[in-house]
C-alpha cells in the first residue's frame, strides 16, 4: 500500500513543480540599482584575525570622534561609561568623561523631569527624546543607534568604514529614478544608493591629542574600530581564550586518540 | 540486553551490591553503554555520531539552562537582556555563543548521524522503530531551533516567526484563526514570545525523553554495521565499553574541537547580520532568510510557484515542505530491498550520491533570494528529492543486483585484514 501510495503523492508533487517551472519566467527583472551598488572595501584593524588586541589609541581617538561627531544624531544604548575603562581610561578620566554628559533624572523636589550629569553607571544618552523627535529633526529618518551596528550590518566593519569614506557626487549615467532626491545623498555602498544621512565627516573636523591628522580616513578607520569595540567588548578575550580551549582539547583528543588504539591494539576491525 | 552473551553486571562492592538490589540504576547503564553491550566490532567513525548528538543535547540542556538565569522573555526587554548576557553577565558571551553554535553543531551531527542511517540502511528491519523515533527527534529539534531563534527578539526572530507561523494560515478556512491562536495575536508579540521560551524550555527535555526510546528501541536487535549483516556470534561483537567509549571518545574530542573554532574564532559565521537589529515590526527585512539546517526545506517550500489543481501556490509549498520531512517515516517500506548497506547496493549508491547533492544545492537555494537561476535550481532539485524517495528507491529496490556479501561481520573483517596483509607483503 505505501509504494503505490508514495508513488501517486510523489507524482503529485513532480506534476505541480514542472507546472511551477513551465510558468516561471527564467530572467529576472532588471534591476538598475545593482550595478551601482559597491561591495565594501576592506578595513584591517588591531583586533581582527586570530592573534587581535585593542588599538587603545585609535579607540580612543574613535571615541572622540564619536562624541564630537556621530552623537549629535547616533545613541549608543548598549554603551556605558563605565565600560570605557577598557580603552584605558583611569577612573579619574572615566568620571570626569561621565560628567561632561547630562542624563534624563527627576527633580528631587519637585518630581518633575530635570537632568543632572552623567556617573560611570549611566549609558550614553540619546541625542533625542524619542523616535518622533529624531525623526522630525533628520527628514523622517531615524539614525540607528550605533552600539551593534559592526554586527548588525552585512559586511560589518567594512561597511561601515566604506559608508563613512563613500559619499561621493552621483555617476552621469546614474538613471532619474535612482538620482538622490532632496535630503538625500549618494552613496554606491549603502542598499539603496542614496542615504539621508548627510556625509558626516569633512578633513579636520577634530583635533586628536595624540596629533594624529584629522583626515576623514583617519576618523572613518578610528570611528569604525571604536564601533567594532561597542559592538563587541569581549572579542579579544574571546580569542584568546579560545587559544587556550584548542589547545588543552588537542591534547584531549590525542590522549584519547592513544587510549583508543591502545584499546583495541588487540583487535582486529 | 540484545544478546546471550552480553556480559552480566556483578557488582563488587558491597555498596553497589546494596543499591543493586534496591535501585538497579548503575545495572541498567552498565546494560546500555557498558561491557553489558555487545556491539559489532567493525563500526566505522561515522556510528560516532548518535553519541555525539547526545553530546550536543546535553551542553544545549546545560547551556541554555543557565542562559534562561539571565534572560528575559518580554518583547520590550528581550533584546537587550541577551546583550546584557553578552556584555555584563560574567562569561556571558561564552555561554550564549555556546548555545547558538551548539544549536548548529547538534544539526551537523544529527545530519551526518541521518546521512550514516540513509547509506547504511540503518532504517530497515529490524529497526524501523528506531528510525521513526529519530525522524520524531528531528521534529521536535526543529521545533526546538525555531523557537529558540525566535528569543533573542531581533529582525530574523521576529520576521522568521512572522513566516513560519504564517503556513498555518495557508490552511484552507480555519488557517487564519489557527494563525492567531498559535501566536496569540494577530503578529508575533510579547505573547508569542512568552510561549517559545517556554516550550523551548520544554522540548529539550522532551527529546531526551525520546532520545531514551530511541536507545532501547536500538538495544532490542544492537547496534548496525557498515556491512548490514546481523550479528551472528560473539566473535562478532565487543563490548561496548570500553571499546566503543574510547572510540567515541576521539569522537567527542574532534567534536569539541571544531565546536570551539566556531565559538571562540568566528560565532556569527553561522548566523545573520540582521539579527543584532532589534526586532520591529514596521520594517521588514530585504531577505527573510531562515537558519543555514532549514534552508533545503525552505527552498522547497518557495519552490511551488503555481497553483496547480484547486491548490494555490503557498499551500503546495507548505505542504510539500512538511511532507519532505514525513516521508521518511514510510522510509522502511519505500525501500524494500533486503540489502542494508549500500556498499553492496550499487545502484542505490549512485542514487543516493545524487540525493546527498541534491540537498546541498537546496540548501544553497534556500539560503539565496528568491530569484533566478535560484527559483529553477530549487524546482529541479525538489523535483528530484521527491522522485528519489517515492519512485526511485522503490524501483530500485525492486531490480537491483547486490554484490556478493560476506557471511558474516567476522569473516568481512578478517577478509579486510587479509588483504592489507598481502598488500604490505608485496
Amino acid at each position: 500500500m505505501v509504494r503505490p501510495l508514495g508513488f501517486l503523492v510523489g507524482l503529485g508533487f513532480i506534476v505541480a513543480l514542472l507546472c511551477a517551472i513551465v510558468t516561471t519566467p527564467l530572467t529576472n527583472e532588471p534591476n538598475a540599482s545593482h550595478e551601482f551598488h559597491k561591495h565594501p572595501k576592506h578595513l584591517k584593524l588591531a583586533s581582527d584575525g586570530l592573534a587581535p588586541h585593542w588599538d587603545k589609541a585609535q579607540l580612543q581617538r574613535g571615541l572622540q570622534v564619536y562624541k564630537e561627531v556621530c552623537s549629535a544624531c547616533h545613541s549608543l544604548h548598549l554603551v556605558a561609561f563605565r565600560d570605557i575603562g577598557d580603552l584605558g581610561y583611569t577612573e579619574g578620566q572615566v568620571k570626569t568623561f561621565a560628567k561632561g554628559f547630562q542624563v534624563p533624572s527627576i527633580n528631587p523636589d519637585t518630581g518633575e523631569p530635570a537632568t543632572r550629569d552623567g556617573l560611570p553607571s549611566d549609558y550614553f544618552p540619546s541625542p533625542y527624546a524619542n523616535e518622533v523627535a529624531a525623526r522630525a529633526a533628520n527628514n523622517n529618518a531615524l539614525p540607528p543607534d550605533l552600539s551593534l551596528i559592526t554586527k548588525a550590518r552585512e559586511g560589518g566593519k567594512d561597511y561601515v568604514y566604506s559608508l563613512l569614506t563613500g559619499f561621493q557626487n552621483p555617476p552621469a549615467n546614474l538613471p532619474k529614478e535612482l538620482k538622490p532626491g532632496t535630503g538625500l545623498h549618494f552613496n554606491p555602498y549603502f542598499a539603496n544608493l542614496n542615504l539621508a544621512m548627510a556625509p558626516p565627516l569633512k578633513d579636520g573636523q577634530v583635533t586628536f591629542a595624540d596629533g594624529k591628522p584629522s583626515t576623514v580616513k583617519q576618523m572613518s578607520q578610528d570611528v569604525t574600530a571604536f564601533l567594532v569595540w561597542t559592538a563587541e567588548p569581549k572579542l579579544v578575550k574571546r580569542v584568546w581564550t579560545g587559544w587556550a580551549v584548542f589547545f588543552y582539547l588537542l591534547i584531549f583528543t590525542g590522549l584519547t586518540y592513544m587510549s583508543y588504539r591502545n584499546i583495541w591494539a588487540d583487535k582486529k576491525h | 540486553m540484545s544478546f546471550p552473551w552480553a556480559k552480566n553486571y556483578e557488582p563488587q562492592q558491597p555498596l553497589m551490591k546494596w543499591l543493586d538490589e534496591r535501585l538497579p540504576l548503575p545495572r541498567l547503564v552498565y546494560n546500555a553503554v557498558g561491557a553489558g553491550y555487545p556491539v559489532p566490532r567493525n563500526l566505522n567513525y561515522f556510528w560516532n555520531f548518535g553519541v555525539l548528538a547526545g553530546v550536543a543535547l546535553v551542553i544545549q540542556i546545560v547551556t541554555g539552562i543557565v542562559l534562561a538565569m539571565h534572560y528575559a522573555a518580554n518583547a520590550g526587554v528581550a533584546f537587550n537582556s541577551v546583550e546584557h548576557i553578552m556584555r555584563d553577565v560574567n562569561a556571558g558571551w561564552l555561554i550564549r555563543y555556546a548555545h547558538m553554535n551548539g544549536a548548529s553543531m547538534f544539526f551537523i551531527v544529527v545530519y551526518l548521524h541521518i546521512f550514516r542511517g540513509l547509506y547504511y540502511g540503518s532504517y530497515k528491519a529490524p529497526r524501523e522503530m528506531v528510525w521513526l523515533l529519530g525522524v520524531v527527534i528531528f521534529l521536535l529539534m526543529m521545533a526546538t531551533a525555531f523557537m529558540g531563534y525566535v528569543l533573542p527578539w531581533g529582525q530574523m526572530s521576529f520576521w522568521g516567526a512572522q513566516v513560519i507561523t504564517g503556513f498555518f494560515s495557508a490552511i484552507p478556512a480555519v488557517g487564519e484563526p489557527i494563525r492567531v491562536w498559535l501566536l496569540g495575536g494577530f503578529a508575533p508579540d510579547n505573547a508569542a514570545l512568552n510561549r517559545f521560551f517556554s516550550l523551548h524550555y520544554l522540548l529539550p527535555f522532551v527529546i531526551a525523553g525520546v532520545i531514551i526510546l530511541h536507545i532501547w528501541a536500538l538495544h532490542i536487535p544492537g547496534s548496525s554495521n557498515p556491512t548490514g549483516i546481523e550479528v551472528k556470534d560473539e566473535q562478532d561483537t565487543v563490548p561496548f565499553h570500553p571499546y566503543y567509549t574510547a572510540k567515541d571518545g576521539v569522537g567527542v574530542g574532534v567534536f569539541l574541537l571544531l565546536f570551539a573554532v566556531l565559538t571562540f574564532f568566528s560565532p556569527n559565521l553561522l548566523g545573520h547580520a540582521d539579527n543584532y537589529i532589534a526586532a520591529n515590526p514596521l520594517s521588514t527585512p530585504a531577505h527573510i532568510v531562515p537558519e543555514w539546517y532549514f534552508w533545503p526545506f525552505y527552498a522547497i517550500l518557495r519552490a511551488f510557484t503555481f497553483n496547480f489543481l484547486w491548490i494555490d501556490a503557498k499551500l503546495w509549498g507548505v505542504i510539500a515542505m512538511f511532507a519532505a520531512i514525513a516521508l521518511l517515516f514510510f522510509l522502511p517500506w519505500l525501500d524494500s530491498s533486503p540489502v542494508k548497506s549500500s556498499n553492496y547496493r550499487p545502484l542505490n549508491r549512485i542514487f543516493f550520491w545524487i540525493l546527498v547533492v541534491d540537498v546541498l544545492i537546496l540548501g544553497y537555494c534556500g539560503k539565496s533570494p528568491a530569484e533566478q537561476p535560484y527559483v529553477f535550481l530549487s524546482q529541479v532539485g525538489a523535483i528530484y528529492y521527491f522522485a528519489h524517495f517515492l519512485i526511485i528507491l522503490p524501483i530500485i529496490s525492486r531490480i537491483e543486483r547486490p554484490l556478493p556479501m560476506p557471511n558474516s561481520i567476522t569473516e568481512s573483517v578478517l577478509a579486510k585484514h587479509a588483504d592489507d596483509a598481502s598488500a604490505a607483503t608485496a
